[in-house]
């Protein structure tokens, strides 16, 4: 894990960029040299790049550039080969799901991974952080049990409200497997966001979601932006990226191949090659 | 077919206290019929008997298949070792109870403590175990909880028969398992006994006026005194799942990574569920196995394991209620029933053939006597094959079991969306 030559030149050049430092001053999250390499392959090779609070950057590059591969890093699905992860101003390379969780750190997936056979109430139930009824003595204790009802109500009310705010409430009482693609993605959402987050890092959250629908979810972003969440965000529609995000990450070969907001990107030529497929 | 579905779905929908009691009862009446048919003269204290037995085994199937339900119905922990934390669960209590100085010769001594404290301290010893057995298989995938779980109860049951166990003296306390002749201890039925021979005369003197004898009440008691021991756990058990808890442990079922990205330390919460889970069955061994006061380790090869799983599988996983209906069914209708209706097939004065082909071949001349004979004499071993049968036509007609994927929500109060007047739209 910690071999001598795992600080390689790539991560120093990647950190000289100058690009960012003067957008974020005080970035939330903070990626650094990251570096995750599966036997032979290298998935992501020293990327590097802030998001600033409050934020929705967008995070693009072709099939295959490391999207996927840098957010399961971030969020301790995987644990980086190298490099580091601040966020909050804190390391947290390599801690666990739960523990970033717990920070305010949350994900949603690129398949929407719903819990099938539970209701989609209690998908969004589970989520609340800190319930008291998750300790088995509390549940079964009387008079103890008694405290965990009296949070639960709060909890069924907060997750009803979370529902109608997605507008999946008339489901609430299906099981979350026998939702549409859309209706899925949004459940993911509606979970997510019931953590009580700081920052979301949403994966590709409109692939097979229909216009209409991808319209709403970006208006519930916005409105959840002010807020005060911050939102790093995978997509492979250009034109949502373009239009929604004020700063925008390309990843090419597993590192950074640019940064700026969508007029600066949309200029780059190194961009234009990365997608077309000519070498850089 | 859908006259029976009617029906059932209109059971589905009875407080599940009442489908429960029913549904054994409904038991007891089948077995009494039964009994009736066959017993002549002896009908009464022999539909005691079937009755007891039936009671015995529902309710320790009972108890095992809520605890494998909380493991693998609700958290998805695949534990295929049951009967070796049985054994642990049983052995602990008999080397807690044995009597110091035992009466009948090469008996192996104990500690001599009551059974109040050997059989929580069985409990304890069987989650103990259970937590060692899966502390290093939580961080793998669940497969290998599986191999752990296998090859432990087979390591516990060889360790309980070697012959080094049998017998140690450590600190001038001298105990041990007992070796392949297994350990005599104080018998919970005997407890029973003596409750019902002393405040309970009355009611065997009654039992006795119609033809019941003492033993069978006995009998009767002890499984009604497992049934309230089922009835316990399976409160207990709902107040568990009923809640936040549950709502992680199923979820851990659904997809672990998910549970995690949602802040939740899941491996606690399997520790838990497992632990709990074993605890239940270290209960079990020692009221089950070690009801009559003796274990030995041949009691507890992994057959019952399976029948656990099959005892689930029908009833429905996930379904506290589903498991206590599986048990009652595969014990009494599978495995307890056709073994009476063995015994007493009508066989047209044929003796049983030694094999299938002189058993099929008279039905050419119309005579179906041997094949009945071979039938009843076999019938212990061919209900295996009517096992078989029951769960493939439940795995491919019902996967879900007899209550599985029933809507039991796990939390601790009413899910209804709150009504507008409570304040739920004025927030924010």
């Amino acid at each position: 894990m910690s071999e001598p030559d795992t600080a390689e030149p790539m991560s120093a050049t990647a950190t000289d960029v100058p690009t960012t430092s003067d957008a974020v001053d005080a970035p939330l999250l903070e990626v650094d040299g990251l570096r995750k390499e599966f036997g032979g392959v290298t998935a992501v090779d020293g990327a590097s790049f802030r998001v600033a609070p409050g934020s929705l950057t967008g995070l693009i590059g072709p099939n295959g550039a490391g999207k996927s591969t840098t957010f399961n890093c971030i969020t301790g699905i995987h644990e980086p080969t190298g490099g580091t992860v601040r966020f909050d101003g804190q390391d947290v390379t390599g801690l666990a799901p739960y523990t970033l969780a717990k920070r305010g750190l949350v994900r949603t997936f690129q398949i929407a991974r719903e819990l099938s056979e539970m209701t989609v109430l209690e998908n969004v139930m589970l989520a609340p952080p800190g319930q008291r009824g998750e300790s088995a003595t509390r549940a079964v204790l009387p008079g103890l049990r008694e405290q965990v009802q009296e949070a639960e109500r709060e909890v069924v009310d907060a997750a009803w409200e979370t529902l109608d705010f997605f507008e999946i409430d008339h489901l609430a009482h299906e099981n979350a497997g026998s939702l549409s693609g859309g209706q899925r993605k949004l459940l993911e959402m509606a979970r997510v966001l019931s953590t009580d987050p700081e920052m979301v890092l949403l994966d590709e959250p409109l692939a097979g979601v229909n216009p209409t629908l991808e319209e709403k979810l970006l208006d519930r972003v916005d409105e959840l932006r002010r807020d005060g969440l911050t939102f790093l965000l995978v997509e492979h529609d250009m034109d949502v990226i373009m239009r929604h995000c004020e700063h925008i990450i390309v990843m090419h070969q597993g590192q950074v191949l640019a940064e700026g907001d969508a007029s600066t990107i949309q200029s780059d030529e190194r961009v234009l090659e990365a997608y077309l497929g000519g070498d850089v | 077919m859908s006259a029976l579905d009617d029906a059932w779905a209109r059971a589905e929908r009875l407080p599940d206290a009442v489908l429960v009691a029913g549904y054994i009862v409904a038991l007891w009446l089948v077995l009494a019929v039964v009994a009736a048919a066959v017993g002549g003269q002896q009908a009464t204290n022999l539909a005691a008997g079937f009755v007891g037995s039936v009671t015995l085994l529902i309710g320790a199937y009972a108890l095992l298949t809520l605890a494998l339900n909380l493991q693998w119905g609700y958290t998805g922990l695949f534990n295929i070792g049951i009967a070796g934390f049985m054994a642990v669960g049983a052995y602990t209590t008999a080397i807690l109870t044995a009597p110091v100085n035992p009466s009948t010769a090469g008996g192996v001594p104990g500690f001599g403590l009551p059974l109040w404290v050997g059989l929580p301290g069985g409990m304890v010893a069987a989650a103990v175990v259970g937590a060692v057995a899966a502390l290093p298989a939580l961080r793998l995938r669940a497969d290998y909880l599986a191999i752990v779980t296998v090859a432990l109860s087979e390591i516990i049951r060889l360790f309980v028969n070697w012959r080094g166990a049998a017998e140690v003296t450590y600190f001038g306390q001298t105990f041990g398992t007992g070796g392949a002749t297994g350990i005599g201890f104080k018998s919970p039925r005997r407890v029973v006994a003596d409750l019902v021979t002393g405040v309970g005369q009355p009611v065997v003197s009654a039992a006795q006026s119609v033809g019941v004898s003492a033993p069978n009440v006995v009998n009767i008691a002890y499984g009604l005194g497992l049934l309230v021991l089922v009835a316990a756990s399976f409160w207990l058990l709902n107040r568990l799942v009923e809640s936040p808890f549950g709502r992680v442990l199923k979820s851990i079922r659904e997809d672990e990574t998910v549970t995690q990205s949602l802040g939740k330390d899941t491996r606690l919460f399997k520790i838990k569920a497992f632990m709990i889970g074993c605890a239940l069955m270290g209960l079990a061994g020692a009221l089950f196995r070690g009801n009559a006061g003796y274990i030995s380790p041949a009691q507890f090869r992994p057959t019952v394991t399976f029948y656990i799983f099959a005892a689930l599988i029908i009833g429905g996983s996930g379904s506290n209620t589903g498991s206590i209906l599986g048990a009652a069914t595969f014990t009494a209708l599978l495995f307890y029933l056709p073994a009476r209706l063995g015994e007493n097939l009508p066989t047209f004065g044929a003796s049983s053939p030694g094999n299938i082909i002189d058993a099929v071949g008279p039905l050419g001349a119309l005579n179906p006597g041997p094949l009945v004979a071979y039938v009843a004499g076999n019938v212990s071993t061919l209900r295996f094959v009517l096992i078989g049968v029951v769960l493939i036509y439940i795995v491919q007609h019902r996967p879900q079991g007899l209550l599985g994927y029933r809507n039991e929500p796990a939390a601790s109060v009413d899910l209804s969306r709150p009504r507008a007047d409570d304040g739920g739209e004025t927030d924010e």
